[in-house]
């Protein structure tokens, strides 16, 4: 273990001074940034249920797909060659969606960990990754999705309140196959979750949704990176925020970068927060680098903006009481994404817990 | 039988020019079954009036008083009137992104009839409510206002009158933007209302064509920010024909 601790340590740290870095607070990261961290193998992503046919859920060795320049990913990469790997076989396709939890490690020591979800060509499946409990998690999640397959991947920070979580989910597209990925964080002290895509092959798609909800304290960031390096693909990103509560703050960039040869390329960008008390910071960056005219379409569009209280004075005069105002306005805002995970029980449980932070944050 | 009287009605607001006094000492008494049509020019305050008695943030009161069958409106706050029996039509309903009509409705209703109604008992209220405005029943699904033509919005609002059985109703404007159908399908939705709960109503508009189908019992001329004149129907026949020219000049 102490070969392994001193490669985490070989690693660039970042100062803050970085772009990728500069909103983050580094100091609330427990040394995953630095390699201070005392990691502790705990394999605590597993299978919920039996795995049907055609699906596998194993451990064992891993080639990384992706190249990363992240100091989080690379010290997971030196640290172990060994993860988590779900398999979707070619041509299968899987009805029910699959969960991934998580066991709950604490805050004591912090996990590494490496992950990978590949599906075989023309496979099709939705992924459910249910992030729960107290932990300080640093991992390397890889989506590797062969032509022509389809991926509904949703991944939900549910952390308790001490959490940190640094991830990479690095996704690599090829020809024709299709990713739709819902990220929801409404807990934790600090995440921050980097969804990166690379397009290997023409004709795929990318739908990137994503909803977060800070309160006092709370630090979500999410910094999207999609890479059109091949031609004809799409990308579509939305990201709806909210925040409430002193010093909560959440950062929103979004980089897409459509390269010389992606001829063809469709893409849209949208982030939209919503300020509900004093004290919150909202942090969003749109970024849109271009390398070929010969395109469908690029734009990108963001708005902060405070509680509208015309809706609040709507639903009022209808003899609504204002926190039930309050709370229906909250929660249409949310509903456009939440209401795509394909999951009464998640949605109603999601809506609940950002009922219950609203309701504390108005306290 | 209920009683809204106002009387000596000041209110201001905020401008970047400064403090605007709009309304300038309204009277007005309006009894349950009584329909009060007030007319006037566009800038004398006739909304001031309507988003007043309804709460609006952005009015002050600085002089008068509303009462309900006695009690202090102005004291109340926005839900609260809204619970003690009075209803605004608005001319431009606000979109709730992500709120769908029924989730609305419900909530409403669950608000001001201090229960839940009873499913089966409710979806038959929306569905009957719905068919006597001529509403597709796919526009429950849709959210509150969003993307509705002027037309729906001013549907909706109605919808909203007779399922929510206010005491009082002010409509402003409700006609404007609507086609002679539409106008028609709204105002037997107003008739309905008043039938079924013995309604007061309080009609803002600039035309009479609406009092076609609403027939006022009183109506008022609002100019500058106060009622200038006062009359049975006839008065807004005169209305017709000679504008509002001689109160403006006044």
């Amino acid at each position: 273990m102490t070969t392994l601790q001193s490669n985490l340590l070989e690693n660039h740290t970042p100062t803050g001074r970085e772009e990728a870095w500069r909103f983050t607070p580094l100091k609330r990261l427990a040394g995953l940034h630095d390699g201070s961290a005392k990691p502790e193998a705990r394999d605590s992503l597993s299978l919920n249920g039996a795995a049907t046919p055609g699906v596998t859920f194993t451990r064992g060795a891993i080639t990384a797909v992706s190249s990363s320049e992240d100091s989080i990913v690379n010290r997971i990469r030196n640290y172990t060659s060994e993860g988590a790997i779900l398999t979707i076989d070619k041509d299968v396709v899987v009805t029910e969606p699959i969960f991934l939890n998580r066991i709950s490690g604490g805050i004591q020591t912090a996990e590494l960990s490496r992950v990978q979800i590949r599906l075989g060509t023309h496979a099709k499946a939705t992924v459910i990754l249910e992030n729960t409990g107290d932990s300080v998690l640093a991992e390397d999640l890889e989506i590797i999705l062969s032509p022509g397959s389809d991926l509904t991947f949703i991944s939900l920070q549910e952390w308790d309140s001490k959490s940190v979580y640094a991830a990479t989910h690095n996704a690599i597209i090829d020809r024709d196959a299709s990713l739709k990925a819902i990220h929801v964080t409404v807990g934790g002290d600090v995440v921050r979750l980097l969804p990166k895509v690379e397009f290997v092959g023409p004709g795929a798609s990318v739908d990137l949704q994503g909803v977060y909800f800070a309160t006092e304290g709370q630090f979500f960031e999410h910094r999207m990176h999609v890479d059109h390096a091949v031609p004809n693909a799409k990308s579509n990103v939305n990201y709806k925020g909210a925040l409430a509560g002193d010093k909560s703050h959440t950062v929103w960039i979004g980089d897409v970068y459509i390269r010389a040869a992606a001829e063809g390329t469709d893409t849209y960008e949208l982030n939209r927060n919503l300020i509900l008390t004093d004290g919150a910071r909202a942090d969003s960056v749109p970024n849109l680098e271009i390398e070929t005219g010969e395109i469908v379409g690029a734009g990108h569009a963001s708005t902060t903006g405070r509680f509208d209280d015309e809706q609040l004075f709507y639903l009022m005069s209808r003899g609504i009481q204002e926190s039930d105002a309050r709370r229906l306005v909250v929660r249409g805002f949310f509903n456009e994404v939440i209401s795509l995970i394909n999951n009464e029980v998640i949605q109603e449980r999601l809506m609940t817990r950002i009922d219950n932070e609203l309701e504390r944050a108005g306290k | 039988m209920s009683t809204l009287e106002i009387r000596g009605l000041k209110v201001t607001v905020d401008t970047e020019q400064g403090v605007k006094e709009i309304l300038k000492g309204v009277d007005l008494t309006i009894k349950s079954g009584e329909t009060h049509a007030i007319m006037g020019p566009n800038g004398s305050g006739k909304s001031t009036l309507a988003y007043s008695i309804a709460g609006h943030p952005k009015y002050t009161i600085t002089g008068g008083t509303v009462t309900l069958d006695g009690v202090d409106v102005l004291e109340m706050t926005v839900d609260e009137r809204a619970k003690a029996g009075l209803f605004l039509a608005m001319q431009y309903p606000v979109e709730v992104p992500g709120v769908s009509v029924s989730n609305f409705l419900r909530t409403a209703a669950t608000a001001l009839r201090g229960e839940a109604p009873k499913l089966r008992e409710w979806v038959g209220e929306v569905k009957s409510a719905m068919e006597g405005l001529k509403m597709d029943p796919s526009f429950a699904q849709r959210n509150v206002n969003e993307g509705f033509s002027g037309g729906e919005k001013k549907r909706h609002e109605i919808m909203q009158l007779e399922l929510l059985r206010p005491k009082f109703a002010i409509l402003d404007e409700t006609d404007s933007g609507l086609d002679v159908d539409a106008l028609r399908v709204v105002s037997e939705g107003v008739v309905r209302a008043k039938e079924a709960n013995n309604l007061g109503v309080l009609l803002i508009t600039h035309y009479t064509r609406i009092l076609r189908y609403i027939q006022p019992d009183f109506v008022h001329v609002f100019a500058a920010g106060k009622v200038v004149e006062q009359g049975g129907p006839e008065l807004a026949e005169k209305l017709e024909a000679n504008g509002y020219a001689e109160y403006v000049s006044a």
